[in-house]
């Protein structure tokens, strides 16, 4: 098992395997987004008070719930890159920045679709939305450190330094609507009690919560293998591997 | 693990509860502040600034609901059980309003009344079929109180 993740450390093995999984992790995203989207938008069954708009919520949750995932991975993998001094795993976390920053924006986008016509209003200032648009802007942080330092070690560092400091905030989002009075709603899906809806509403939710991860993993080893290609070119198999694609074409 | 490994993982989650508890405890000392509505509990015992707006957050309690003959001018009594406040409102409710809803009020308060300016519904975690809710408002389960007629009218 730990031989297994450390081959990953490797870039030679990391670039050759994240092909066959990227795939993989493609077809099996592409499956479960449809028939979660179909299933969640066509055949759940509609909310006894929010009647169908509540269908937002196939998109919102995952949304929500992978940006968090993603930011709680980049910050173990900045910890995994200081402690064992390992390249990938900080490679792997400026990969990861965009995505999970993006799902978050999506998150605040579709909480604003369905917060107008529910609540009566697209956004207010409450702890829980608070919260999430401090991890939007510490996203945008670690962004921002990678566009502006040049030398790539440095920027690695101070970037894991920004995301590991900023998993306090990860608790905060997640007890915001439990330990102060918020507009928005505290958790349907806990981990340690059965969700607050049906099976028919819920199956579809976690198979797209499913295909969110598999969506992401997919999109992550895609970007990897062009950032670990623009780190390694000097390396002789990276020259090598050039070679080999321009003598194809 | 190498000692030099394990010196530097200490270090980062030394430094991590640090800075953590620091946060916690700016959090503990500003509770108050970082609740987004009151209780009518505190709306009862004063705990408000008088002539300053004050968002009051409660159930709509089930047969408090007057609406004027003219006009849009509602008024309804705001619960959390142990405590009451009334509200009036002049203008369009949101989707979800309806007896036994949470919904957040915001206004001043005169002579005990909250003169709202926005009326927000609050929605809870619990999602249901319609006609799950339905079946259960047939067998006289609480839940089932909440859906309007409208709502069934509509689906």
């Amino acid at each position: 098992m730990w031989t297994w993740f450390h081959k990953w450390g490797s870039p030679k093995w990391f670039y050759d395997m994240s092909k066959p999984w990227s795939f993989w992790l493609g077809l099996l995203s592409i499956i479960t987004l449809s028939v979660g989207v179909v299933w969640g938008l066509a055949f759940a069954p509609s909310d006894y008070q929010m009647g169908n708009s509540y269908r937002i919520i196939f998109v919102h949750v995952p949304a929500a719930f992978s940006a968090q995932s993603i930011y709680m991975g980049m910050a173990v993998l900045g910890i995994i890159g200081f402690v064992w001094k390992m390249k990938m795993s900080f490679m792997m976390a400026k990969v990861l920045a965009p995505i999970g920053c993006s799902l978050a924006i999506l998150a605040f986008i579709t909480g604003a679709i369905w917060g107008a016509p529910t609540w009566g209003t697209p956004w207010v200032w409450d702890a829980r939305i608070i919260s999430v648009l401090v991890m939007v802007l510490l996203y945008f942080g670690v962004i921002a450190i990678h566009y502006v330092i040049d030398n790539q070690t440095n920027a690695d560092k101070a970037a894991a330094v920004l995301t590991i400091l900023g998993t306090i905030n990860i608790p905060i989002i997640k007890y915001s609507v439990e330990w102060w009075n918020t507009l928005h709603q505290p958790s349907s899906i806990k981990l340690t009690e059965k969700p607050a809806m049906p099976p028919e509403m819920f199956i579809p939710l976690f198979i797209m919560i499913f295909g969110f991860y598999f969506f992401i993993g997919y999109l992550s080893l895609v970007r990897g293998r062009a950032e670990l290609l623009e780190r390694e070119r000097r390396a002789g198999w990276v020259k090598d591997e050039i070679k080999a694609q321009a003598e194809k074409y | 693990m190498h000692p030099k490994r394990k010196q530097k993982l200490i270090f980062i989650l030394a430094g991590l509860a640090l800075v953590g508890s620091a946060v916690g405890l700016v959090l503990y000392a500003n509770t108050e502040n970082m609740s987004w509505f009151r209780t009518p509990t505190e709306i009862a015992t004063g705990d408000y600034v008088i002539g300053q707006s004050v968002r009051v957050g409660g159930l709509v309690k089930v047969g408090s609901v007057a609406r004027a003959d003219q006009g849009l001018e509602t008024s309804f009594t705001l619960t959390d059980g142990a405590n009451e406040v009334k509200v009036t409102y002049d203008k369009i409710m949101p989707d979800l309003f309806r007896e036994g809803q949470g919904i957040v009020a915001e206004g001043k308060v005169v002579e005990g009344v909250l003169v709202a300016s926005e009326v927000l519904a609050k929605h809870d975690e619990n999602y249901m079929p319609a006609e799950a809710a339905e079946a259960l408002e047939r067998a006289g389960h609480p839940m089932g109180m909440g859906i309007n007629q409208e709502y069934k009218e509509q689906y």
